[in-house]
């Protein structure tokens, strides 16, 4: 019988990492669908970056109480991989507990363990007041319109998953310390052993299998659920704050230059210019963005990265005043759309059209609503840019389209004519120095 | 006046003032634009301005995603500001200053672009400009409105509330401020056109925050944010009891120049 688990269990992590080294690879290669972006910086600031934003968390402090409750899960999270390398040695060799029985580490592992326990009581709190405030409290940012169906299911899933797992782990821990008389000295279970101390060593073992199986059960299955989830920012957090912007947003009032359109203007101003070299049977690459293959790979990573926690949104002047605009949905709509379209290229080939754009996703009401303000960009935590998405919509509807209002060719036209958003001629400009000087005289006189 | 037209080519000056659309005909934004060359000229600083060679900066055709329109005035301005070997700027308008300071150097224009309060307080700083007091702001209940194109993109939020400071007045700050100032609806190209439909207008929104703050002054530092905020106030007829002045305008006024 000694095998049967070590067995099971090899059979169990192997389906699970390649199922799970399916699902992760089509998010790179759809990630990688998007348009080449050079990423700025040096790799040593950027890493600080990423420890700071990523690892410490640090925009998430603009927020305090959901910042704590937040933390509590973040750091159990973290701490209880140690348990987890222990579950897989144990799951394969069937050596339990390996940092007791074999690696002599005594006093500091009652520690570990204990201050594991501890965490996975505030991260039992954490989740408590979490679902409360998901489906009790009224947080305007849990019940806009794009928060139904399966965004607001899997906002609150994982929060059951967490739930679960934790009975688990305490389970797993309590039925340990009651089989060994609480030899290991930790914190929580070593209050709770003796409830089920008395109901002999077979159930108790049962219950410790229990446990165990259920905390690598949800690891497992979190592993794979991940990828449909807006959970995947535990992982994506990461790069993105690393390829995120460096400046900490001193100047995020930058809209990226399109180089195409500076060759085509001193090409026109400048006919003897030397034509910029092309591959003529090259498509013609579209200005602004159509569709999520247009977008630059790091607004595609974005979308994957993004939590759907609606800060952006509530910060969002066009969203607080009834607007359609909300830059979570302009978020959660390219990456529905791109696991649309990529799905559609890996299944017909990469020449696939399925004849649908972001444009039936996101509305140009909701794209003429920015104000380009940036409260979006800076409220985000995990470092997502959605006015980049749509300045590149806006720029296809502009550039691509003509589709503009009539208010804003106006506006066009006379910066075209008269250099300036009125329809005031240049001479104009100065009329401001003789007033100056006839105040002036009057005052004078 | 005519020595105001100099440009940089005949003689050495210190800074070009950038006017702006706004503040060169838009009638409120004018103003300001005096008020702020009064100051210069009292301060002894030497400036030049583009006059009729000045283009707007092609914010608004950039932000509504006309490119083309952005760069072609773009390269138009930088062509005239290098030829004339500036190096040195300073605008009224966030806007205009984002603009030129972020996305002109792409274009081949790179210079010292600088924000009026930000050069306001050098002046303070270097003694060139010594406020007597704060006028008729002294004490008075003073709230500012972070320009989103100051503040969140640029990171300036302190030169404006020094100026305050200076001014003797009581600062209250909105609810909705600094990195968390609610935008007052103009930018993104929204100044020329209708806002798209919703309960509200954005400026609504942020009159809410001025009226509860219960300031008798909103300091301004943007053109754009002014007639939104002017607009809001008078639309809830309390431009008695509100007043919506830019920075320039109080350091002036403070100082008599106005
Ligand atoms: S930049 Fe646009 S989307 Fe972002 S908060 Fe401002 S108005 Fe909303
Ligand atoms: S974009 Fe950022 S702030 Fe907005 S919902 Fe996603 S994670 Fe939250
Ligand atoms: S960018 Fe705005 S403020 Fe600047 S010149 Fe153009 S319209 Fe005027
Ligand atoms: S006009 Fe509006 S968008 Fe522009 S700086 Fe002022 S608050 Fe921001």
């Amino acid at each position: 019988m000694a095998f049967l688990q070590p067995l099971i269990f090899a059979i169990v992590t192997l389906t699970v990492f390649f199922l799970a080294f399916k699902k992760y690879r089509v998010i790179y290669a759809n990630i990688n669908l998007g348009k080449d972006e050079k990423i700025a910086g040096d790799s040593g600031t950027r890493f600080k970056n990423m420890m700071l934003l990523a690892f410490g968390q640090k925009k998430m402090f603009r927020n305090l109480t959901p910042a704590i409750l937040h933390g509590f899960i973040y750091v159990a999270f973290l701490f209880t991989q140690i348990e987890l390398i222990e579950i897989f040695i144990d799951g394969f060799t069937g050596i339990h507990r390996f940092f007791w029985y074999v690696l002599p580490l005594g006093g500091f592992y009652t520690a570990l363990i204990s201050f594991i326990e501890i965490l996975s009581v505030l991260a039992f709190v954490g989740t408590i007041a979490f679902l409360a405030r998901r489906n009790l409290l009224k947080v305007p940012r849990f019940h806009m319109d794009e928060m139904t169906g399966w965004p607001k299911l899997d906002g609150n899933l994982i929060l059951f998953f967490e739930l679960i797992l934790l009975v688990g782990i305490f389970s797993m821990n309590t039925a340990d310390m009651a089989l060994a008389d609480g030899k290991y000295g930790f914190a929580i279970s070593g209050m709770l052993y003796p409830l089920i101390d008395g109901l002999g060593d077979t159930t108790l073992h049962i219950i410790e299998r229990f446990g165990w199986w259920i905390h690598i059960l949800m690891v497992f299955g979190f592993i794979l659920y991940l990828p449909a989830s807006k959970h995947l920012h535990i992982m994506l957090a990461f790069p993105n704050a690393y390829y995120g912007p460096l400046d900490g947003g001193a100047n995020k009032g930058e809209i990226a230059n399109m180089p195409r359109i500076t060759e085509e203007i001193k090409l026109m101003m400048d006919p003897s210019a030397p034509m910029p070299e092309e591959d003529p049977n090259a498509e013609p690459e579209r200005f602004g963005a159509k569709d999520v293959t247009d977008l630059s790979w790091k607004s595609l990573l974005d979308a994957y990265s993004c939590t759907e926690c609606g800060r952006c949104s509530s910060a969002c002047p066009a969203n607080q005043t009834g607007k359609l605009l909300s830059p979570r949905k302009i978020m959660m709509d390219t990456r529905d759309r791109l696991e649309e379209k990529g799905a559609g290229l890996r299944e017909h080939g990469a020449d696939h059209d399925d004849g649908k754009s972001l444009f039936d996703y996101i509305s140009t009401e909701e794209l003429r609503a920015c104000t380009t303000c940036n409260a979006c960009v800076e409220e985000c935590p995990v470092s997502i840019n959605p006015v980049n998405i749509i300045m590149e919509l806006r720029r296809y509807m502009i550039l691509e389209e003509s589709n503009s209002t009539e208010e804003w060719n106006l506006m066009f036209n006379n910066v075209e004519t008269n250099g300036a958003v009125w329809k005031m001629p240049a001479s104009d400009r100065t009329s401001w120095i003789n007033e100056l000087e006839a105040e002036a005289e009057a005052e004078d006189a | 006046m005519s020595e105001l037209m100099a440009s940089g080519q005949e003689k050495e000056v210190e800074v070009l003032f950038w006017v702006g659309c706004a503040g060169s005909f838009d009638d409120r934004a004018r103003r300001i634009t005096k008020a702020f060359v009064k100051i210069l000229h009292h301060c002894g600083v030497s400036f030049a301005i583009l006059g009729q060679e000045e283009v707007c900066t092609g914010d608004p055709a950039r932000r509504s995603g006309n490119e083309f329109l952005f760069q072609m005035q773009a390269i138009t301005n930088i062509e005239t500001l290098n030829a004339y070997g500036v190096k040195r700027i300073v605008t009224t308008c966030p806007h205009c200053f984002n603009t030129i300071k972020n996305e002109y150097p792409a274009l081949g224009g790179t210079y010292e672009v600088i924000h009026h309060t930000t050069f306001l307080q050098g002046l303070i700083n270097d003694g060139r400009l010594k406020l007597k007091d704060g006028g008729e702001f002294k004490g008075k209940k003073i709230t500012y409105h972070d320009s989103c194109y100051l503040g969140r993109a640029n990171g300036i939020y302190e030169a404006p509330r020094q100026l305050l400071e200076l001014l003797d007045a009581e600062l209250v700050e909105m609810k909705r401020c600094k990195s968390r100032g609610l935008c007052c609806g103009a930018g993104g190209a929204q100044m020329f056109k209708e806002e798209e439909e919703g309960k509200l207008r954005v400026n609504q929104e942020r009159t809410k925050d001025i009226v509860e703050s219960k300031a008798s002054f909103v300091a301004a530092a943007c053109p754009f944010c002014m007639t939104m905020m002017t607009d809001g106030i008078k639309e809830v007829e309390k431009q008695d009891e509100v007043q919506v002045m830019d920075l320039a305008e109080m350091v002036a006024k403070a100082q008599d120049l106005i």
